[in-house]
């Protein structure tokens, strides 16, 4: 709680006690009169200053004004039908103050929850001169230096480790409670805590570059666009208070000069100033005017937390509509690194196939041997391969142990006179010859991510009509990953400028009201993300051109996250659909019922802070997301 | 050109409805060139026009803000 919080605590409280006490004494005339004008001071002086600077501003009608009024008038009411009934003004007082209070706990509440990201921001850097570890304001630290991150500190800079190991939380970054463990020669980013180990980083970025700036920079300039429903809320509100304000003024003099003047019948002035001033406690719009942007904070601040950072409040909007899901696919639904993924035909132990093929190819730094040198995964002995020749456009041959091992593709088995197994998977094969006999081959590809397949069948599920897939890749390659993930459909062997044309395509073709989300890893495909209706970035902890291009940052590279994403969305924005329908209805209702006289200024309380307080626990919801 | 002129404030607002109301505030001040009004961290992003100084700028920027919502603070 606040200092302010609890200031209004105690004046809801001690007015609170007041009014009950008074109730009990049997005060009349002025004395009467002067207690309870104590307690409407003690609740509500704020209300009422701010009222008078509002008419001095000339921002005449909002909530305080018709707090105000409303009061004042039930006030000037009970004075002049010497009625001494001054406990509904209080209460309506009382009432919008705890509404008001209730707001700003559970505002308070949600923030403090959501500001478990905002802790990511370091404080200092670790520099060791002299022996000595000293610590400096990041911001100062130049690249190419050398900083400690001692354990439990959080890495105040992007770099590349040079000593120790550990194992890292990087749950602030990704929402993704599984540890991850680093070693000498790896890349570490920014914002991630460093949990066991002494690590020594090599900084590659400033600190301002570095992926724990960028992300803070997007958190904190996310909400500057509004939603179309905020934008709706904003003018609904500019136009509502003064036309039920002109109501209530209709409502009071009307029906009497009506009774007076042509039904010849006794006014009744004091029942429709009455209801006039109900009317004016009802129609109060502080329940939509506060819980639909605070919708969008709690979504937000939800999605955040669970990995999704969405830039503005009108793209969770958009997200919401999502019903085409355009994907890249290296880096996106593929791994984009390549791996060993089977070894067919092997005239020996596969292990050992592999051992020779690694050694073979152990001189070249081709990615196709980088990863056979992976699923070897033991130290290289150079001393074992001499002789090495490289056939270009064919592989290598080279002497293993005293044999010759020869790896490579159809062409080399060809000029050896071997002959070979052909392989119907899709990749790249290495077939392997040992001594001039063929040993089997090897098939490397682009492995699909673990995730990728229920990804799609999520979003399905989620209510995407459409799923796409574009690439760069071979036809082959593209139809086969497609048809496993279950993809309607699929454009291969396309340039960067080639996606843009396909996307720009896919937007003429849909209808206005379906929007096309375009997913991608933000390596070369930043202006596919801006053409798409909402652009979704993968991996924000590798690239950061991916945070500034997309709408929607996913923090990790799991694809599962997208329908996450989307769900989030939808949940938010039926919450502000929700809030809309029914605290519009809810009021109408009671303006009706309290301009008809069926119901009287309990009801229009409960029409003005029990809705709002409604709303607001609605809206908090937004914030829950977990489950989804 | 000259260089583009953000700075970050600090901000204290009880309501999500009256941040709206200090951003729309502060962008129609002079001298403002945008504003962002940022709830969930309670900051407040101002882009100054070329050549005017931020410190004069943010004067009118917080009697602007008072004006709509009288129990908000910026930390100049």
């Amino acid at each position: 709680m606040t200092k302010k919080q609890r200031v209004m605590l105690t004046r809801i409280l001690v007015s609170a006690a007041m009014l009950i006490v008074l109730s009990f004494l049997p005060v009349t005339g002025v004395i009467r009169f002067i207690l309870y004008m104590a307690v409407y001071l003690v609740i509500g002086y704020d209300i009422l200053r701010k009222a008078g600077k509002g008419i001095r501003n000339r921002q005449v009608f909002d909530e305080s004004f018709l707090m105000a009024i409303a009061t004042i008038g039930a006030i000037a009411l009970a004075i002049y039908e010497k009625s001494g009934d001054y406990t509904e003004a209080i209460a309506v007082m009382l009432f919008y103050q705890i509404g008001e209070w209730f707001q700003s706990y559970a505002v308070g509440k949600s923030r403090r929850n959501i500001s478990e990201l905002m802790d990511i921001r370091p404080d200092y850097a670790n520099i060791e001169k002299n022996g000595k570890l000293e610590k400096a304001d990041p911001d100062e630290v130049e690249i190419g230096s050398v900083i400690v991150v001692q354990p439990g500190e959080k890495v105040p800079i992007d770099g590349i480790i040079v000593e120790g190991e550990a194992t890292l939380n990087t749950s602030a970054l990704t929402g993704e409670s599984l540890p991850r463990d680093v070693h000498v020669g790896d890349e570490i980013i920014s914002g991630c805590i460093d949990m066991t180990g002494l690590l020594k980083i090599r900084t590659t970025k400033e600190f301002g570059e570095s992926t724990v700036s960028k992300i803070l920079d997007l958190v904190e300039n996310a909400s500057s666009r509004k939603s179309k429903s905020e934008d709706f809320i904003a003018k609904f509100a500019r136009v509502y208070t003064p036309a039920v304000c002109g109501a209530a003024l209709l409502l009071a003099v009307l029906p009497p000069l009506v009774n007076m003047l042509v039904l010849g019948q006794f006014a009744d002035w004091e029942t429709w100033i009455y209801r006039a001033l109900t009317f004016l406690v009802v129609s109060c719009p502080c329940a939509l005017v506060i819980s639909i942007p605070l919708s969008f904070f709690a979504g937000i601040g939800g999605a955040s937390k669970a990995g999704v950072l969405v830039k503005g409040s009108n793209y969770l909007e958009t997200l919401s509509q999502t019903r085409i899901v355009v994907f890249d696919k290296t880096g996106t639904l593929t791994q984009g690194v390549f791996e060993v993924n089977g070894i067919h035909h092997s005239g020996m132990d596969e292990e050992k196939l592999i051992e020779y093929a690694a050694l073979a190819e152990s001189a070249s730094s081709h990615p196709i041997s980088k990863s056979l040198r992976r699923a070897y995964g033991k130290e290289i002995d150079r001393g074992r391969v001499t002789d090495i020749r490289e056939i270009s456009g064919g592989g290598v041959i080279a002497k293993v142990d005293g044999r010759e091992v020869a790896a490579g593709n159809d062409k080399l088995m060809d000029r050896l006179n071997v002959d070979y197994i052909d392989c119907h998977s899709v990749g790249t094969i290495i077939h392997i010859a040992i001594d001039g006999k063929y040993m089997g081959h090897i098939v490397i590809s682009d492995v699909i991510k673990p995730h990728s397949q229920e990804a799609i069948r999520r979003l399905k599920a989620a209510g995407v009509k459409k799923t796409v897939m574009l690439t760069g890749d071979a036809e082959k390659v593209a139809r086969q990953v497609a048809g496993e993930l279950g993809l309607d459909e699929v454009y291969s062997e396309l340039l960067p400028a080639g996606k843009v044309e396909k996307v720009e395509e896919l937007l003429k073709n849909k209808p206005e009201k379906e929007k096309l989300a375009f997913v991608g890893d933000g390596i070369n495909d930043a202006p596919v993300l801006g053409r798409a209706d909402i652009g979704i970035a993968m991996g924000a902890m590798g690239s950061d051109a991916a945070i500034e291009a997309a709408d929607v940052v996913l923090m990790d590279d799991d694809p599962l996250k997208i329908s996450k994403a989307i769900k989030i969305s939808r949940k938010c924005l039926r919450i502000v659909y929700q809030n809309i329908v029914f605290a519009i209805g809810v009021k109408l209702l009671c303006l009706g019922l309290v301009a008809v006289g069926a119901a009287g200024m309990w009801l229009a309380i409960f029409g003005d802070v029990g809705v709002m307080i409604l709303a607001v626990l609605n809206a908090i919801r937004a914030l829950f997301v977990k489950n989804l | 050109m000259g260089t583009q002129m953000k700075k970050t404030y600090k901000i204290e607002v009880d309501c999500a409805n009256c941040a709206n109301k200090m951003e729309e505030a502060a962008a129609h001040t002079p001298g403002v060139k945008s504003a962002t009004v940022n709830f969930m961290t309670l900051k407040m992003i101002v882009e100054f026009e070329e050549g005017q100084d931020p410190k004069t700028v943010m004067q009118q920027v917080l009697k602007n803000c008072k004006k709509v919502e009288d129990e908000c603070e910026i930390y100049l």
